[in-house]
């Protein structure tokens, strides 16, 4: 018997055996499941986002036609302190990795950096989308059923509340939900210090918008609600006023997903070309 | 074989060693040999003085198109405090020393109550809480010249009032025939004494006004305003839409009498929307008229200045890095095992997060005096390029604005560094410090505006009253008067709570998550 024949068959024949990227997602899958924290952070994240949506729509008011304010908004107002716990959730994917040194032993296992890293990006994105897709639909449900008593009516202006303008606005704060988690997971693989990587993911999502606020010039102004992914993820969730924002929805949501998918990439050349 | 006495080991270090401010020193240690973090608080304060630059720009639109020309521009008053002055003077001039006393038995008003067929306001009766009738000793009729009065005001009792800022409470209740209101005003060289009376003959003293400025020659005599009072149902002008008419008797002057002159000061460019009136009946004089005597303060003003505080607004940059430095200088301790050493060294752990809180404290109260100093340096010349300061800011305020941006960095810090003991985790450490410091302000920003005519108060609501972000108080640059009923926006940088109270909810805060963060270190196993 010659070694070379014996290579081909080990326990689990060439046949049978799983592609490298199936067995790298049911990895990451194992790993992501088995811990306690993700699910408790994507359960906070519907928590915040849902409560904080109840507690916006419970106090705004619409006393009089072109009182001209937008219903999803306030539904939706949940998903600024929200995204900060899905942001977390990406952070934590990959910087615990490096944090608890996981990371050697999924090297030694996954020797292709990148196959490892997609994984856990896609083990990342399905469950997050999952979850926000419950915090979105809490939080659009709550918002309906408040606000319809608090003067947002036919006769205000509001003809319908589930046109499909209100369906793209909620698959809007969806999409741009889970475009913060990948946000998050391309930032940790590139600096790898969880404290430092969400202190950057939350200061790039928080300080454009506060930046806008306080320049007092409005071109400028403007020009930060465009380019920074919050406001410009905000925008895909809007059902009123459309003409007056900074950009379009879709528009909205490709800036935001511009900046996850610059993560992402930032991310894949660092876990590709430094050491571990 | 002869059995060896082993001496007890003796550390040789000296007991002293073991005392508070030597376990501070160790922590200083540990923090400024991690480059990181020294480089994050560098990125504190150059973050915070680098947005000087982008805030300080150009805010209102009429200075980039038809010149500095075409801008409104506010009328000021004695210490250039932007003001409101337009109403109706019945005045005439007076030379040295004397009084004048009136009664005055009669205080009315007219508000639009609504639009009649063709759009014309509509008048009815109504006062607001600050429509005001009285006599007054002005410098001269022109807008922002010195003065004392005493008047009767809508709900606020008789008042004394000089130098657009000053207020003082005389007699309560509303006047009425029935119960007429004696006010006398003296005038002592620079010294102007105001009194009133329910009866005109026991007088009690309500302030003493030092108007400095005046000339031998003044003018002394009657007037009334309707207040500035915010509301959107007026099509008058939303501002003044508030006539107040006063019913003077027994007008008394020490002085040569020379005959009323009536004068609108401010004229039409004051917004008012018409001129006042001066009617004579038997026994009697009647005054009334739109406008008000008052600072410009919140939206009263209508000038192109900017409050002093855009000079700081870099804070928010400067906190982030900042919270995620200190949330590490105690997580770091968890993920790295050193907690186990720095507890063997210390083993009473209280101790050990106070010094730590000490430490990051003094970082961060060293780094907010600095980058505030650094940047009100800065930003007060390229304001003043800009448009102006909407007010003048005193050095004791610059003061408190430095001091107390030192102070919000350092509780913000210490805050970090409670939830970063209490949660061991640094990322939810650093999200759970961000989400309650930095983003509240955000939400408070587009939160709807407070009722109008309500007073001092400030923009933001809820958000900048109860969590930590209410610290940024502290920075406020443009003061707020009970005797102005305008709106105090957010935007223009009035914040909800008095400065040192914005202060006190953040310490409040902080000194809970670090109690908390106190018994779960002693409790729980490191």
């Amino acid at each position: 018997m010659s070694p070379t024949a014996r290579a081909g068959s080990p326990r689990c024949p060439p046949g049978q055996a799983r592609p490298a990227a199936a067995a790298a997602l049911r990895a990451e899958w194992t790993k992501f499941r088995t811990v306690a924290g993700p699910s408790w952070l994507l359960a906070g994240a519907v928590a915040v986002t849902v409560a904080v949506g109840v507690a916006a729509a419970s106090v705004a008011r619409c006393p009089s036609a072109g009182c001209g304010i937008d219903p999803a908004t306030v539904s939706f107002t949940g998903i600024v302190p929200g995204q900060a716990v899905v942001a977390i959730a990406g952070v934590l994917a990959v910087g615990n990795e490096y944090s608890t040194g996981m990371i050697k032993a999924s090297l030694t296992a996954m020797p292709r950096r990148l196959t490892w890293f997609f994984a856990k990006a896609t083990v990342l994105t399905a469950p997050v989308l999952a979850a926000s897709a419950l915090a979105v639909t809490g939080a659009a449900l709550a918002g309906l059923l408040i606000l319809r008593g608090h003067g947002f009516t036919p006769a205000h202006g509001y003809a319908s509340l589930t046109s499909a303008t209100d369906v793209r606005a909620a698959a809007g704060a969806v999409l741009y939900l889970t475009l913060v988690a990948v946000l998050g997971l391309g930032v940790a693989a590139t600096v790898r210090d969880p404290a430092a990587a969400i202190g950057l993911v939350l200061g790039v999502l928080y300080l454009f918008p506060l930046a806008a606020d306080l320049v007092s010039n409005p071109t400028l102004a403007r020009r930060l609600d465009q380019i920074g992914p919050l406001r410009a993820g905000l925008d895909a969730q809007a059902t009123t006023g459309l003409k007056g924002l900074p950009l379009t929805p879709w528009q909205g949501l490709g800036v935001a997903a511009l900046w996850s998918l610059g993560a992402l990439l930032l991310g894949a050349l660092v876990v590709r070309y430094r050491d571990a | 074989m002869t059995a060896q006495t082993v001496a007890p080991y003796h550390s040789p270090l000296s007991l002293e060693r073991d005392s508070f401010w030597h376990l501070v020193h160790a922590e200083w240690i540990k923090f400024r040999t991690v480059r990181g973090w020294v480089i994050a608080v560098l990125v504190t304060i150059a973050a915070i003085t680098a947005f000087v630059f982008v805030a300080s720009g150009v805010s209102h639109s009429c200075v980039a198109s038809g010149g500095p020309s075409a801008c409104p521009v506010q009328p000021t008053g004695p210490g250039g405090v932007p003001v409101v002055d337009a109403f109706y003077f019945a005045h005439q001039p007076v030379t040295g020393n004397g009084m004048i006393t009136v009664q005055v038995t009669s205080l009315t008003g007219q508000v639009e109550v609504g639009q009649s067929g063709n759009g014309a306001p509509e008048m009815g009766p109504g006062l607001q809480p600050w429509s005001k009738a009285g006599i007054i000793v002005k410098e001269n009729t022109s807008e922002g010249s010195a003065y004392a009065a005493m008047m009767v005001t809508g709900s606020n009792g008789v008042r004394m009032q000089w130098d657009y800022v000053n207020d003082t409470p005389g007699l309560a209740g509303r006047v009425s025939a029935a119960a007429p209101r004696w006010l006398r005003l003296v005038r002592d060289g620079g010294t102007i004494t105001g009194y009133d009376s329910a009866d005109g003959t026991h007088w009690t003293l309500v302030g003493t006004a030092a108007l400095p400025r005046l000339t031998s020659t003044v003018q002394a005599g009657l007037f009334a305003a309707g207040s500035y009072y915010e509301s959107r149902s007026c099509t008058l002008d939303s501002n003044f839409c508030t006539r107040a008419t006063g019913v003077f008797r027994h007008i008394d002057l020490s002085w040569r009498a020379t005959g009323w002159t009536g004068t609108n000061v401010g004229g039409p460019s004051s917004g008012v929307p018409a001129p006042g009136t001066l009617r004579r009946s038997a026994g009697a004089l009647t005054v009334a008229s739109f406008g008000d005597i008052g600072p410009g303060a919140g939206t009263a003003y209508g000038g192109t200045g900017q409050s002093l505080q855009r000079a700081l607004d870099g804070t928010f940059f400067g906190l982030i890095p900042l919270i995620v430095v200190a949330a590490m200088f105690m997580t770091a301790e968890f993920r790295r095992g050193l907690i186990r050493v720095s507890l063997t060294a210390a083993p009473r752990r209280g101790r050990l997060l106070a010094a730590k809180a000490v430490v990051i404290g003094a970082v961060g109260f060293v780094a907010g005096l600095a980058t505030a100093t650094l940047a009100l340096t800065v930003g007060t010349p390229l304001l003043r390029r800009s448009g102006g300061l909407a007010w003048p800011v005193s050095l004791l305020s610059e003061a408190r604005m430095v001091a107390g941006t030192g102070a919000l960095l350092a509780v913000a810090a210490v805050l970090a560094l409670a939830i970063g003991t209490i949660v061991r985790r640094s990322a939810p450490a650093v999200a759970i410090a961000i989400l309650v410091t930095v983003v509240p302000y955000l939400l408070a920003f587009h939160s709807g505006s407070q009722p109008r005519g309500s007073g001092p108060g400030g923009g933001g609501g809820w958000p900048l009253q109860f969590t930590p972000a209410a610290a940024l108080s502290v920075q406020q640059a443009v003061p707020q008067f009970h005797q102005l009923l305008a709106v105090y926006p957010l935007q223009a940088g009035y914040y909800p709570l008095a400065p040192w109270a914005g202060l006190a909810v953040e310490c409040a805060w902080a000194a809970a998550a670090l109690t908390v963060a106190f018994l779960l270190l002693r409790r729980r196993d490191a």
